[in-house]
């Protein structure tokens, strides 16, 4: 408990030089001034984003290929992550467009392919309510999963693929691309940080998993043990 | 600084988003090691 307790202290006390770092480290942008800023989150969202979905097809394959159900908690916290960070995303994403372009939103290739991402792991937690039986959830939501991250290099390669409103990649972009040293280096603490947010959530939420199959398998034997007492014989319940 | 309020609201967001979704993780935990530990005395007694 006080190594988690430290770990949180730890990530508030990046958050915050994040934020410092963003705010008053970063220089200025020659076009869009500091709305700009807002680049060194929406980026962390998408870091994040992309790392708890990585580790969710990773996981689904594992729960295909070993049955194990560990790899289950760690599927569905991972996509539950990942949307999050998706949403946070998406938000950061609007908020930087509308002064930016002027608009809200754009059906661009790559705000296009984010938004069906996000339906689809959306559309995996709701299929996961939606079946009791736990193996057999497991596996269509496994396979769901393994479906959906089809489109998470497909949003990468969007601004790279086709033209569109949403600017031309300023990392591994080619030629044309690159980066202020100095914002990369803000980058180097502004994406860490929403990192380690999402690390300590996706551990909770895999405890939390956890505990639902265990009190699962408690109910189960709560069951086994009424219908053992319905079906015992008169005599012997006297 | 024209576009602050955007910046602001953009900032708030992403931590906002996380910090609910984990409030509810905090809570749904909590609820279910409540669950778990009534049964486990029920078990237990029965």
């Amino acid at each position: 408990m006080k190594g988690r307790a430290a770990i949180t202290v730890l990530a508030a006390a990046l958050i915050f030089f994040a934020g410092y770092a963003a705010l008053f480290v970063a220089p200025d942008e020659a076009t869009m001034h500091e709305i700009q800023r807002v680049f060194y989150f929406h980026l962390g969202s998408w870091a994040a984003m992309y790392s708890a979905l990585s580790v969710a097809f990773i996981a689904n394959v594992g729960w295909l290929v070993t049955r194990n159900p560990h790899w289950d908690w760690l599927g569905v916290a991972s996509v539950e992550l990942g949307v999050v960070s998706c949403t946070a995303g998406l938000i950061t994403g609007v908020l930087w467009g509308k002064p930016a372009w002027g608009i809200w939103w754009t059906w661009d290739p790559r705000l296009t392919t984010c938004f069906i991402l996000w339906i689809l792991y959306v559309s995996y937690l709701i299929l996961r309510g939606l079946i009791e039986e736990p193996q057999r959830r497991a596996t269509l939501s496994a396979i769901f999963g393994i479906f959906a991250f089809l489109d998470a290099p497909l949003v990468y390669a969007s601004n790279r693929l086709w033209r569109g409103q949403h600017p031309s990649p300023v990392i591994l972009g080619g030629d044309n691309s690159g980066l202020d040293p100095t914002m990369g280096k803000v980058l180097l603490i502004t994406v860490p940080a929403v990192m380690v947010v999402m690390i300590l959530v996706l551990v909770d939420r895999y405890r939390l998993e956890k505990l639902r199959y265990e009190l699962e398998e408690l109910r189960l034997v709560e069951e086994e043990r009424g219908s053992a007492a319905n079906s015992m014989p008169i005599k012997e319940l006297s | 600084m024209k576009n602050f309020h955007f910046l602001l609201s953009a900032w708030i967001a992403v931590w906002a988003v996380f910090f609910a979704y984990e409030l509810s993780v905090a809570s749904r935990l909590s609820k279910l090691s409540e669950d778990i530990e009534r049964l486990k005395r029920q078990l237990k007694q029965g």
